[in-house]
């Protein structure tokens, strides 16, 4: 069992190299460039994946048009802009804070407040009415104390 | 009274958000190219690679821009319908052959009928991305200016073309 496990990841790995991609870089800061560019933007067919994730075909063909422009010494920003002009700002993870994407940026803080103001709410009439329950309780053990004295 | 109404208006949020989210189409992206000057390319024809095609060729035309493939097996479906429409000489039909290989790309058309005026080839996919191409088939409404009017996302239906296509076109070929 262990053998074949061993000779199935053998196999694997082999699968795994194949999908790799040479890229040579002029200095540091374009691979840099690079690997930030191509894990910020999506992959339009496989929509949960970045373009560096992917093996799709037009995520390669992405990966290359990124790779061409940084060497054509276009900076992140142009790239960016270039792919949001042909796809929208769904092709970025990271989309800009417009009122288009409002929602998106500010939905989850709203669902947050809403969350914790009923949370608030919630704990306060508990314990208003716990109170109550027990001075009721209380008057009545006095009362019976009271008439027990007598 | 509160104890019975507070659930179920959470059920009615959940319930319109649950209908909301099932009649989403996250694979329909829509283009910012919309109302924009169609990308420029300059693209060997598919039938005569010598020759070429640019966007500016096509000004003072309305023309639909079909991005198609041979692999592609949603294009299959498109097909006859492709066929159907142009047959009425609506407008001109450009067909984009994306990332395919031009022999398949031209016995697919001697095979299944050609209903492109002229189809040009975008052999490592440049041209798609210009477009803002991310699935096949795409179809673009092209107006007499050059600028882009719709995109159509997925395959074309025979409902689409009576519905949203014949009639954008008669309204852009009445425009000047």
């Amino acid at each position: 069992m262990k053998r074949l496990s061993i000779i199935l990841l053998l196999v694997l790995s082999g699968i795994a190299c194949a999908g790799v991609e040479y890229r040579e870089f002029a200095n540091p800061e374009q691979q840099e460039a690079y690997e930030n560019l191509t894990s910020e933007l999506r992959c339009l067919v496989c929509q949960n994946q970045t373009i560096a994730d992917s093996n799709a075909e037009l995520a390669a063909d992405l990966r290359r048009q990124v790779y061409e422009m940084l060497q054509q010494g276009k900076s992140k920003q142009d790239i960016a802009q270039f792919m949001t002009d042909r796809y929208g700002d769904f092709v970025l993870y990271n989309p800009p804070f417009k009122l288009k994407t409002g929602l998106l940026w500010i939905g989850p803080v709203v669902f947050l407040l809403i969350g914790l103001i009923a949370v608030f709410l919630f704990a306060r009439r508990k314990k208003t009415a716990a109170t109550v329950e027990m001075t009721a309780e209380k008057q009545q053990k006095i009362r019976s104390l009271l008439e027990k004295g007598d | 009274m509160l104890k019975y109404i507070l659930p179920l208006l959470l059920f009615i949020v959940l319930a319109v958000f649950l209908a909301l989210g099932l009649n989403l189409h996250p694979n329909e992206i829509p283009s910012p190219l919309i109302d924009k000057p169609a990308p420029a390319f300059s693209a060997p024809k598919l039938q005569a690679p010598t020759e070429k095609l640019s966007p500016t060729d096509l000004k003072g035309k309305v023309w639909l821009f079909n991005v198609w493939a041979s692999w592609c097996t949603s294009c299959r479906s498109e097909h006859p319908v492709l066929n159907q429409l142009a047959l009425q000489k609506a407008a001109i039909i450009v067909g984009l052959n994306y990332k395919d290989d031009p022999e398949a790309a031209k016995g697919w058309l001697a095979q299944l009928g050609n209903p492109y005026d002229v189809s040009i080839m975008d052999q490592d996919g440049r041209i798609g991305i210009d477009w803002g191409v991310y699935g096949v088939p795409e179809t673009f409404v092209v107006d007499k200016r050059g600028v882009i009017r719709y995109k159509h996302t997925g395959p074309v239906t025979p409902e689409d073309v009576q519905q949203t296509f014949l009639p954008l076109i008669a309204k852009l070929q009445a425009e000047n």
